[in-house]
């Protein structure tokens, strides 16, 4: 799955968080977006399923192409996209009144998956998102009983089970210790086999590891980007290079 | 050093003493009331005063069965017409009202919670038992729900604001529509706390004396008729105390006795609620 964004500018009252930033995503791959705090990285993922106009005073200029369509297009609904883009949060956020089986299929209802299937899918998202074993007997208690770790990967299943084409995560490791996010990472890894990833992170080692192309943004602007193994060693932007080598950020 | 040490101990035993000491004033009057209610009120309950109705004045006996159906009758028409109100506009009001219109009905809401019930009363006599001629339960239970719904509409506007932002934006990343994120996700999150702030309300209705002196008027008979003057214990409460009777006054420190139990029954059951399922909160 194709995912673009031409000159895309997104603004809070007026005053833009990022500007005019192109950039080709490439499919079945993941891409880091990494920058200082403040510099954009979570504005711009949340322009590519639309969240970030409901933000207060969120406004999109530009457009952001999903195989080859603009999904800020007249026609397009953004509850729709939201459907086809999947997000993870910064902190996990299981639905706290549901078991575990109905937070995954938290989405699916919505979707209008027929019950009999949802089970199947329950199943099979949880499997994907690694979490089946440990839940497996319990699926119908409180998914707040989980650990950290576990709502995160919780909450990745949810966002697979409606079987997006695009995975964004924000900083989707950051409120984890570093056994849970050697998991999540090592799921991330596994999941780009059918999925496009997204990732924004503080964490420049989590880029390095897992990404294949990253997007480094400064003051709002996309500085550089390239393929993760040239921007770590070569980057071309002296900009990248200090905030890579720990001289800001 | 050591000095400091002291001071420090001796301002944290002060301030720990001072705080138990008002808690326990705090607590107070509803220990003292409840003592003494049922210290004159526990022994006049007897089979018959629940399901006896009134004898006539002076002679022993009797119940307050018809009081008792009344204000089940009159509470229970003002929570179903008082509570769906409120907790629309209370779910409106957190999710929606951040405009115009929320901040009119946050301010009406704000004002008729301050409103002296026995005005409202005043006005459901003006607007309802006037026109229709006659006193009636139902005029009863409408003014109760106006006082209702304010009441409603503000605890649940706080319950459902409690619900984490973050909790929100999950729905709607999992392409849930607006209103739907607000009735399944939301409200589901808030619904203890909700139904909490309800059985608050309806309690503290069920205890309002004054709009019903203008509007279901009472009635010495055993009636189910909502169309016709019913009796309601706060209003049997207040004809009963301020009698001549000897046997009326033991009968009112009876039946407030049983208002307050009912009161105390409605909240203790808003506890139990507000543990939600799965023990949050």
């Amino acid at each position: 799955m194709h995912l673009a964004t031409e000159r895309l500018t997104a603004r809070y009252h007026g005053r833009p968080a990022i500007t005019a930033v192109s950039m080709s995503i490439h499919p079945r791959a993941i891409t880091a977006v990494i920058g200082p705090s403040g510099c954009g990285k979570s504005t711009f993922l949340r322009c590519l399923n639309r969240m970030h106009e409901l933000s207060d005073g969120g406004t999109v200029e530009g457009r952001v192409l999903l195989d080859g369509s603009d999904i800020y297009g007249p026609a397009v609904d953004a509850v729709e996209v939201r459907r086809r883009v999947g997000m993870v949060f910064q902190r996990p956020t299981p639905f706290p009144t549901m078991s575990i089986h109905d937070n995954v299929a938290a989405g699916l209802r919505v979707n209008g998956v027929p019950r009999r299937r949802i089970g199947e899918i329950v199943e099979r998202s949880l499997a994907q998102a690694a979490l089946w074993d440990e839940v497996k007997d319990r699926l119908h208690g409180s998914a707040m009983a989980l650990s950290g770790g576990q709502q995160q990967r919780l909450c990745i299943a949810r966002a697979l089970a409606t079987e997006p084409e695009v995975l964004l995560m924000d900083e989707p490791a950051s409120a984890l210790d570093p056994i849970a996010t050697q998991r999540v990472e090592e799921l991330m890894v596994t999941l780009k086999r059918n999925y496009t990833i997204v990732v924004v992170t503080h964490n420049l080692q989590q880029a390095a590891r897992v990404s294949d192309h990253t997007g480094f943004f400064y003051l709002g602007d996309l500085v550089e980007f390239d393929e993760t193994a040239r921007m770590f060693t070569n980057p071309s932007d002296s900009r990248t290079e200090a905030y890579i080598t720990g001289r800001f950020g | 050093m050591s000095q400091a040490r002291t001071r420090r101990r001796v301002v944290s035993t002060t301030m720990t003493a001072l705080v138990g000491v008002l808690s326990g004033l705090a607590v107070l009057p509803l220990v003292l009331i409840f003592g003494y209610l049922v210290l004159k009120g526990a022994s006049s309950l007897n089979l018959e005063f629940f399901v006896g109705n009134p004898v006539p004045a002076g002679q022993a006996g009797g119940g307050v069965a018809h009081a008792i159906a009344g204000s089940a009758i009159i509470v229970g028409l003002a929570a179903l017409i008082g509570l769906p109100v409120g907790i629309g506009a209370g779910i409106f009001l957190a999710e929606y009202g951040s405009g115009r219109l929320g901040w009119t009905v946050r301010f009406v809401a704000d004002v008729l919670n301050g409103t002296p019930s026995i005005i409202i009363g005043i006005f459901a006599w003006t607007w309802i038992v006037r026109p229709q001629g006659h006193f009636s339960g139902l005029a009863g239970a409408l003014a109760l729900a106006v006082i209702l719904v304010p009441l409603v509409a503000r605890t649940t506007e706080e319950m459902v604001r409690l619900v984490p932002h973050a909790l929100r934006e999950a729905a709607l990343a999992l392409g849930y529509p607006r209103w739907r994120t607000s009735l399944t996700i939301v409200v589901r999150t808030a619904l203890a706390g909700i139904v909490t702030g309800g059985l608050v309300g309806v309690a503290r209705v069920a205890g309002e004396t004054a709009p019903l002196l203008f509007t279901a008027l009472g009635n010495l008979n055993f009636s189910t008729h909502v169309n016709e003057p019913m009796q309601a214990l706060p209003l049997q409460i207040y004809v009963y105390a301020t009698g001549p009777f000897q046997e009326w006054h033991r009968l009112a420190w009876a039946a407030s006795l049983v208002l307050i139990l009912l009161v105390f029954g409605l909240a203790l059951v808003a506890r139990r609620v507000a543990v939600n399922r799965y023990g949050a909160r």
